[in-house]
């Protein structure tokens, strides 16, 4: 058993441990709950530690025969992109714990349930970046859906059913899509190298380009319905509206960059062909995206809602990097889908406390948060010129890869894309002003401060905020490997420069 | 001279069985006294269908074409939906045998003075025991007959007994009769249809049996009229039993009307039977004549998927739901059907399994959910089920998610091996139907488990009863089957990948 199984049973099993835990004595299953995130947490930094950047290709490889009838195989292994992915499931996971102490109290069902989900979904959340067999992942794909529309069912705030369900939908048309087209490439596979879904074997077929433009769009339709790229987002204010900030933060995240890493890991590696006609359709979706999510935030009255429209207009700017089909695009959007990880976290955890302490979500009835709360506002601040890309701060770095890569291949789109980053400044300011600043708004002067359990939550993720935004050398060179290879199988090279002009 | 035909008695002997079974039980009918006859008469038929099915397990190795003269094949296919039948049918006895869901005699008027003294008599129907041996008997030959006549015999000795048993439930005995009635004459025209059908088929190829059809199609010897006409025919026959569309009208009403216990029975192991016996015919009978056939089947198959789908969302009744979720896997199962390869086969095979026990399973939560007047079918009072009783409630959406074909249970695994099939079998139209329609269908499973668990109960004396032995078993076996199925299927996988054959 290699070590990534590991980290994926440790959550697992611990979940299951939890159910001879007495309903009742739910202090004792938040702290074990939120122990076995550490340890899973530990464990995926020896992980970490053991990566070797040098290596090329997957390492922690393990398979074993699962369904042999179809070749299907249990089969794991991580190259640099997927973990920086697990690191920031196994990092998310403890913090967001222990921020939403209290979220499960009010739930439908008990606090034992809303645990077992969280860690089921850390389970699967792991367990989808790290399976390289494309069977498995369409399982976990899938299956993982579940604890969350349970999280946000069962636990969320509002029309939470409703919500829940729309994304329990969405998601589960694409999932189909991406099924038939998963049943296309097994079948081709079994006329040209025997049935399998192995992801490396996977992509030595030969595949006729009309066909190969079906499959494509099968996975990609998936894949942006996760992400969410418009115009598959609708599903996601709902969500993001009526989740718990723990579920929230998870979903917006970890779970939808499921869906920009299909696209880099599957998308890409599968069907080069066809991501090269796609990729103009694409990158004219990723600009609307950027810049639609950025208007509609700025004329957003929920906070909630503001942070889920920002994130479409984020997930714009790693769609834009991925097809940009450059090195730094595809290394600044992977360095993306970490920095919006926390950039989230930060923004819908102090959301979350913002909004419990005023009872409302309505971004007007805040106001004068800098005096009454100051560590609060402070963290809300930070948050917040994380989302507007501030130089010195973890997501500047990530842009502007992104944009610097778009560029060289797409001006156009690169010069529209800027654009996003102004409209940004504009929504984060507005919201920054409104909330933090100006005179108290009636009902706020009793608010109370962030208590030590919340400081403990927010403090790393504002310090790996401002860390990286500094110093992001580390996590690139775990990246960078699997960025050129993605560009390799797609068969493509950086543009040069245009000498002198 | 007249010379007796050699019957090789080992390979018949699961269905002899049977047969002898429910003999037994209409003696026991007979000769055992009145409180005792339900006890006896659920051993008898346990044990019945127990030998039967070790009786099948010790001759599975055996094949032959010659059982009994040319009517009756033992191959890979007939051993593996034989033993299907027999096992389901072993759990849906044991919720046939749960107290109180059969009229106390069924000859009284509804409502009349005759039915209320029965009633207070402390009157039980047991005959109903024998009378499912007999239906299992008839599901046992109809995948095995190789000719026509055979074929008829066997779909008439499975129908009887369920015409009879449709119209004896307890409560809303009106509703039973009546179920009862339309499922008698619609089947009865539908039978006519079958033996029109075998008419014409004899008349284009001058034999009943499926490999001499199979051997005048390729010889291309008849009329190709008739021939057409017989393919349509026998096809009526047949999809009226699965629950096709345009045949499928009676199954809402009889879903609804039978006795929840015999609905489970009759919604899994005839459509195992039926399914089986067309897999039979078009397998091996009209293979080489697929261009005439296949383009109906496929488009029955989507309409069937479609209609299905989309009806069961405007339901408000359980078992009506069911039922046309029965009619849309109806449609999956007929994909299997025009894959027509040998990974079609396996993968229908393995549909039947999983469909089967989910379906047994769904209905037995429904012989839980009850009032004072008995079962409760309206949805809208089953509003809040899952925190009244979150296990039975758990376990009903696990078996709907099943139908809906969500990865880690059985149902996803069936549907993704049918469509396999059917891509392998360059029909992509149909798998794209059949991804859309899942998403539909989706829709409306998903429905129920909302009302389920996301809306708040309202104060209504409806309940889940507390589960007798037997009936917690049948459900703990579904949902172990659909688990298992979901989790590790190669265990089936294997077993019907070796027993997809048939033999010519």
């Amino acid at each position: 058993m290699s070590l990534l199984t590991a980290l994926e049973l440790v959550p697992l099993i611990g979940s299951l441990l939890l159910f001879a835990v007495p309903k009742e004595n739910s202090k004792l299953i938040k702290q074990f709950a939120f122990a076995l995130s550490i340890v899973t947490l530990a464990v995926s930094g020896l992980i970490a530690l053991r990566f070797k950047t040098s290596v090329p290709g997957m390492q922690f490889v393990e398979s074993h025969t699962w369904i042999s009838n179809f070749g299907i195989q249990y089969a794991v292994g991580i190259d640099g992109l997927a973990l920086v992915l697990i690191l920031l499931t196994t990092i998310l996971t403890p913090i967001v714990l222990l921020a939403g102490w209290n979220e499960a109290d009010n739930g439908r069902w008990s606090v034992r349930t809303f645990y077992i989900l969280m860690l089921v979904l850390e389970s699967s959340m792991i367990a989808v970046f790290a399976a390289t067999d494309v069977f498995l992942f369409y399982v976990i794909f899938e299956a993982m859906l579940i604890p969350v529309y349970l999280l946000i069912g069962g636990y969320g705030r509002g029309e939470r059913a409703q919500a829940a369900m729309k994304f329990l939908l969405y998601s589960l048309f694409g999932g189909l899509l991406m099924l038939a087209a998963l049943i296309g490439i097994y079948i081709i596979s079994t006329n040209q190298i025997g049935g399998t879904f192995d992801l490396a074997k996977l992509s030595t077929l030969q595949i006729d380009s009309g066909t190969e433009n079906f499959l494509f769009l099968g996975f990609f339709i998936a894949f942006a319905i996760k992400a969410p790229l418009w115009p598959f987002h609708t599903w996601l204010p709902g969500a993001a509206k009526s989740a718990t900030p723990a579920t929230s933060v998870l979903l917006l995240g970890v779970l939808d960059k499921v869906g920009t890493y299909g696209m880099i890991r599957f998308c890409i590696t599968l069907f080069p062909h066809a991501t090269k006609t796609f990729t103009p359709l694409i990158i004219v979706l990723a600009v609307i995206s950027i810049l639609y999510g950025a208007f509609l935030a700025i004329g957003q009255r929920d906070i909630n809602g503001l942070i889920a429209f920002t994130s479409i207009s984020h997930f714009g700017f790693i769609v834009l990097g991925i097809f940009a089909m450059t090195s730094q695009g595809i290394s600044g959007a992977t360095l993306y889908m970490v920095n919006h990880g926390f950039s989230t976290a930060a923004l819908f955890l102090v959301a979350g406390w913002m909004v419990a302490r005023r009872k409302s979500s309505a971004i007007e009835d805040f106001g004068g948060l800098q005096r009454v709360t100051p560590v609060m506002a402070w963290c809300f601040f930070i948050a917040g010129m994380s989302a507007l890309a501030l130089p010195g701060i973890s997501s500047f770095v990530s842009e502007f890869l992104v944009l610097v890569g778009t560029f060289t291949r797409y001006p156009v789109a690169a010069v529209f894309g800027t654009t996003g980053i102004v409209l940004a400044a504009l929504y984060v300011l507005i919201t920054v002003q409104r909330s933090l600043h100006g005179p108290t708004t009636p009902g706020n002067e009793e608010m109370t401060d962030l208590n030590l359990r919340e400081k403990i939550a927010i403090a790393p993720v504002i310090a790996i905020l401002v860390l990286m935004g500094f110093y992001s050398q580390p996590i690139l060179n775990w990246i960078n490997p699997s960025s050129h290879q993605t560009m390799q199988a797609a068969g493509y090279s950086d543009p040069l420069p245009k000498a002198g002009k | 001279m007249f010379t007796p035909p050699h019957l090789n008695y080992a390979l018949l002997a699961p269905i002899l069985i049977i047969l002898a079974g429910a003999l037994i039980g209409v003696g026991v009918e007979a000769f055992v006294r009145k409180s005792q006859r339900a006890t006896v008469q659920l051993w008898v038929a346990l044990i019945t269908v127990v030998a039967a099915l070790i009786e099948l397990l010790t001759v599975r190795n055996q094949r032959s074409t010659l059982v009994a003269i040319d009517s009756f094949t033992f191959d890979g296919a007939t051993v593996f939906m034989q033993a299907t039948i027999l096992v389901l049918a072993f759990f849906a006895l044991l919720l046939i045998s749960d107290r109180g869901n059969f009229v106390a005699q069924a000859s009284a008027i509804p409502g009349s003075e005759d039915e209320r003294t029965a009633d207070s008599d402390g009157k039980t129907q047991t005959e109903v025991f024998p009378l499912t041996l007999f239906a299992i008997s008839g599901m046992m030959l109809f995948p095995a007959a190789t000719d026509l006549i055979t074929l008829f015999v066997a779909l008439e000795i499975l129908s009887l007994p369920l015409y009879l048993m449709a119209g004896l439930s307890r409560r809303r005995r009106l509703l039973s009769q009546e179920a009862a009635l339309k499922y008698f004459l619609l089947g009865a025209y539908s039978s006519a249809f079958f033996l029109f059908g075998g008419a014409f088929l004899y008349g284009y190829s001058g034999t009943l049996t499926l490999n001499g059809i199979a051997a005048a199609i390729s010889a291309s010897a008849g009329n190709d009229i008739f021939l057409l006409l017989g393919i349509v025919f026998l096809m009526v026959g047949l999809l009226f039993k699965i629950g096709a569309v345009p045949f499928h009208s009676w199954t809402p009403d009889v879903y609804q009307g039978a006795p929840t216990p015999i609905t489970g029975f009759m919604a899994a192991c005839t459509k195992v039977a039926a399914v089986g016996a067309m897999l039979r015919i078009f397998y091996v009978a009209l293979s080489a004549d697929l261009i005439e056939w296949r383009p109906i089947v496929t488009v029955i198959s989507i309409i069937t998927m479609l209609v299905g789908a989309i009806a069961a969302m405007t339901q408000r009744d359980v078992k009506r739901t069911l039922a046309f979720s029965s009619i849309a896997h109806a449609g999956f199962l007929l994909i299997g059907i025009v894959a027509l390869n040998q990974s079609g086969l396996k993968a229908t095979l393995f549909y039947l399994v999983a469909y089967g026990f989910a379906t047994l399973g769904a209905f037995t939560v429904v012989t839980l959910v009850r009032d004072s007047a008995g079962e409760v079918t309206d949805m809208n009072r089953w509003v809040g089920l899952g925190k009244k009783s979150p296990l039975i409630a758990g376990a009903f959406c696990l078996f709907l998610l099943s139908f809906g074909g969500i990865p880690l249970t059985s149902g996803f695994i069936a549907k993704f091996s049918i469509f396999t099939a059917a891509y392998e079998g360059g029909n992509t139209t149909i798998v794209v139907f059949g991804v859309l329609t899942s998403a539909i269908a989706l829709f409306f499973y998903l429905r129920v488990i909302v009302l389920l668990f996301f809306t708040e109960p309202k104060s209504d004396a409806v309940s889940v009863s507390i589960p007798s032995l037997k009936v917690s078993c049948v459900l703990a076996a579904s949902v172990i089957v659909t688990i298992l199925l979901g989790v590790y299927p190669s265990i089936l996988l294997n077993t019907a990948q070796s027993f997809a054959t048939f033999l010519r």
